[in-house]
């Protein structure tokens, strides 16, 4: 290995590097390190709940029977089958067709406010708060937090709408869109094994 | 008027001086995105704090010099220990040594600056924020937050005063905004390290140092996240009426202790593995030799890097864990002894009939390096169960882990700052002053710490304000140390002060070593080589090897020595 250069990036960043900011080469690299960070506080999350789920002595609180199924599955069907109109939206953009690019993408957003908005009304509609027991508090933050990736992720979506009405933004290569769309596959898979851990495995 | 002035249009895009501009000072007081002016704001922000934690430790000192709490109340006595621990931690040691990071890793592979400039500066400002809010946290009722640095519940969910803003909550929200930080940091740093490498520089190339920035920022990553779940949700049942840790609504108290030590383990590799890499820089500078091993120091750093993540629970060992998992953990950490043992006696190889030269850069280093090896015998005798089940949360643990802290990381931070304080300032340091320094932090810490490990051992539990008058001896020791620790600081910012304002002109390379950083001029231009990045030809420490380290070194030499 010694002696060789790894890769020949470098040497070219050099010579186009002008002034600050300018390293658009390294932002997916530096997503997916930032990815790999978030994967493991959801990691933290689903070990914390399973070891509270095996231990506790009490798990539902009083009253409370269990969650509905129905709904969130409904709701789960929509965001997963939105990673795939996400991925279709950056084949049409790899492909340069911006307008195709652009109504697949604001499909995905819808789809993600979509399952936003399910969430909500599941909130409003549930018979335990945040203070009820371990149930209670894991529920609501493991939803919450996830839910607030969600939200970002839509936002992240917006911003790169816009950004394709700038002229010139996309000339040189996606990347800002590559690693939105990665994200938003992140929060999918993240979605899958908490609906595995809060609603299908119940007691 | 007119705006047909002409400018150079380097002036717009950099907010700081373009190589032959004036230095101008205003430059560390702004959102500026050069990793070397960030670099030197951290090491100054947290130089300050290191000030405001020596102080902590002092007046915690002073109560100690006599067996009854009369310099301060008991309830005073755990809000210092508590802030004494965070301040030097999260507001000192991962901040500096951030710095260091800024200023090294891109010279030293060759890179203009960090990978995502803007993202850098930010990550920095965090830090002088985070460090308002706890700095805050003596300002509320109640006081700043007295359950130690590492907030067990349920002493870290009590609010009796009922406040929203207690010292507690501000003390989470400070620990994660350094989470945020130091991630934002870390993404910034291995990114650096993995894409801007000058051509030629493979990773065998790479110094040490950026090799255990590597492995330490990779432990941020992993870490970090699981400490910043554990924050949420103890403020969650601090402020929002959760029970995840609380036992009488079903939750549990020691989860709370796994996702703290977790990360809070390895944050000591974070802090000391970038002190292997200055160590491992220097000992081939000052004895003029290759370092010894340099490929198996490099992975090393990786496997210290991989047990640290398997070794967390030996902090639990009387917390009511299963003997299983005891005798597990207990095996985990003592293998850490190889990796480290590996580094020791790989400087020690460099050392050996080496041309030795005592500058002061050099003995702090030797002086870390020998109390690191006496910290690493406590550190194996603290792994043994039935030794840890009779002197943990005694003094043996505080000075066991104050060698480690203070006696290995902060001497290596010392040698550091001392030895590449001419490449980033342009100035060389007072050699006498240094030399003072040093020998008034040697003693001092000795004298300070030493005798912890032997009130330790005689039963002295840590965090009291009071204590039995057959321990006196011992503390009045530690005491003297830690005020003669705090005199020794005199000399170090009147040397930094004096030396940067009027010292001697330094020159590229003062110390004739080996690394691109030292082909540069000093303090080296805003984007380093620009686009004129040398390709490297040889490995790193070819001292007395008399192979160049890149293509044309003559040409990069003169330069360096005409600007």
């Amino acid at each position: 290995m010694t002696g060789v250069p790894l890769d020949t990036a470098p040497a070219d960043v050099a010579t186009t590097h002008g002034g600050h900011g300018t390293h658009g080469g390294y932002n997916l690299t530096g997503f997916i390190i930032f990815l790999c960070s978030e994967s493991v506080i959801f990691l933290a999350l689903f070990v914390g709940y399973t070891t509270f789920k095996l231990s506790s002595p009490v798990w539902l609180p009083p009253g409370v029977e269990g969650l509905e199924v129905r709904e969130p599955l409904i709701n789960t069907i929509i965001l997963v089958s939105s990673s795939f109109v996400a991925w279709a939206a950056e084949r049409a953009l790899a492909r340069r067709r911006i307008w195709r690019f652009r109504a697949w993408w604001l499909l995905t957003m819808a789809m993600g406010s979509y399952f936003v908005y399910g969430q909500a009304v599941e909130w409003s509609q549930l018979r335990f708060g945040l203070g009820d027991g371990v149930f209670g508090g894991t529920f609501y933050l493991l939803t919450g937090f996830h839910g607030l990736h969600v939200i970002t992720g839509i936002l992240l979506m917006g911003l790169m709408l816009i950004r394709s009405f700038q002229k010139g933004n996309y000339d040189g290569g996606e990347a800002g869109v590559v690693s939105v769309s990665l994200f938003w596959h992140f929060v999918d898979v993240i979605w899958i094994v908490l609906f595995l851990l809060l609603y299908i495995w119940q007691p | 008027m007119a705006t047909s002035v002409p400018f150079d249009p380097r002036v717009l895009k950099a907010p700081h001086p373009v190589p032959g501009a004036p230095d101008n000072w205003k430059r560390f007081f702004s959102f500026n995105t050069d990793a070397k002016v960030i670099g030197i704001q951290y090491m100054a922000v947290a130089l300050l704090f290191l000030l405001v934690g020596g102080l902590l430790a002092m007046i915690m000192r002073g109560e100690l010099i006599t067996p009854p709490a009369d310099l301060v109340d008991p309830t005073v006595y755990n809000g210092l220990y508590t802030m004494h621990g965070t301040v030097m931690l999260f507001l000192f040691l991962f901040p500096i040594l951030n710095g260091f990071n800024n200023l090294l890793i891109p010279p030293m592979i060759g890179a203009p600056d960090m990978a995502f400039p803007r993202l850098n500066a930010l990550a920095f400002w965090l830090f002088p924020l985070f460090g308002i809010i706890l700095m805050a946290s003596f300002f509320v009722p109640g006081g700043p937050s007295g359950s130690g640095w590492w907030a067990y519940p349920p002493v870290s969910t009590q609010n009796p005063l009922g406040h929203f803003i207690n010292g507690q909550f501000l003390w989470i929200l400070a620990v994660a905004l350094s989470g945020v930080s130091s991630i934002l940091g870390a993404i910034n740093f291995i990114t650096t390290i993995l894409r801007m490498r000058a051509p030629g520089m493979g990773y065998f190339r790479l110094p040490i140092f950026c090799w255990t920035a590597l492995a330490a920022q990779t432990i941020q990553l992993i870490g970090l996240p699981v400490l910043t779940g554990g924050a949420v949700m103890l403020l969650f049942d601090l402020s929002f009426g959760t029970s995840f840790f609380r036992p009488e609504g079903g939750g549990d108290p020691m989860l709370y202790q796994h996702f703290f030590w977790f990360y809070s383990h390895p944050a000591v590799y974070v802090m000391v593995l970038p002190v292997f890499g200055i160590f491992s820089e220097l000992f081939p500078v000052y004895a003029r030799k290759p370092l010894f091993g340099y490929k198996v120091v490099a992975i090393a750093s990786f496997g210290i890097t991989f047990l640290s993540l398997i070794v967390w629970v030996h902090h639990m060992f009387y917390s009511g864990t299963p003997q299983w998992m005891r005798n597990l953990f207990m095996v985990t950490t003592m293998l850490i002894a190889v990796p480290t043992g590996i580094k020791v006696f790989a400087w020690l190889g460099t050392l050996w009939r080496g041309r030795i030269r005592l500058s002061t850069p050099m003995l702090f280093c030797l002086g870390g390096l020998f109390n690191f090896i006496f910290a690493g015998i406590t550190g194996i005798m603290l792994a043994t169960v039935p030794v840890d089940i009779h002197v943990g949360n005694t003094y043996f643990v505080v000075g066991h882990f104050h060698y480690v802290i203070f006696c290995t990381i902060t001497f290596g931070v010392f040698a550091g700052i001392y030895h590449w304080f001419p490449k980033f300032t342009g100035r060389m340091y007072y050699e006498g002053l240094g030399k003072l320094h040093f020998v008034l932090t040697f003693i001092g810490s000795t004298l300070n710490f030493l005798p912890m490990h032997w009130a330790g051992l005689m039963g002295m539990p840590r965090r009291v304000a009071s204590y039995d008058p057959e321990f006196a001896l011992a503390n009045v020791l530690a005491s003297l140390g830690a005020f003669l620790l705090g005199v020794a600081t005199i000399p170090f910012i009147l040397n930094i002060v004096s030396s940067w304002a009027r010292g001697p002109k330094a020159g590229p390379n003062p110390w004739s070593a080996i690394g691109l950083e030292w082909l540069l001029p000093s303090p080296p231009p805003a984007e380093n080589f620009e686009d004129d990045v040398p390709t490297v030809i040889s490995g790193p420490y070819g001292y007395g090897l008399g192979q160049p380290l890149v293509e044309h070194q003559e040409r990069y030499v003169a330069r360096a020595k005409e600007a």
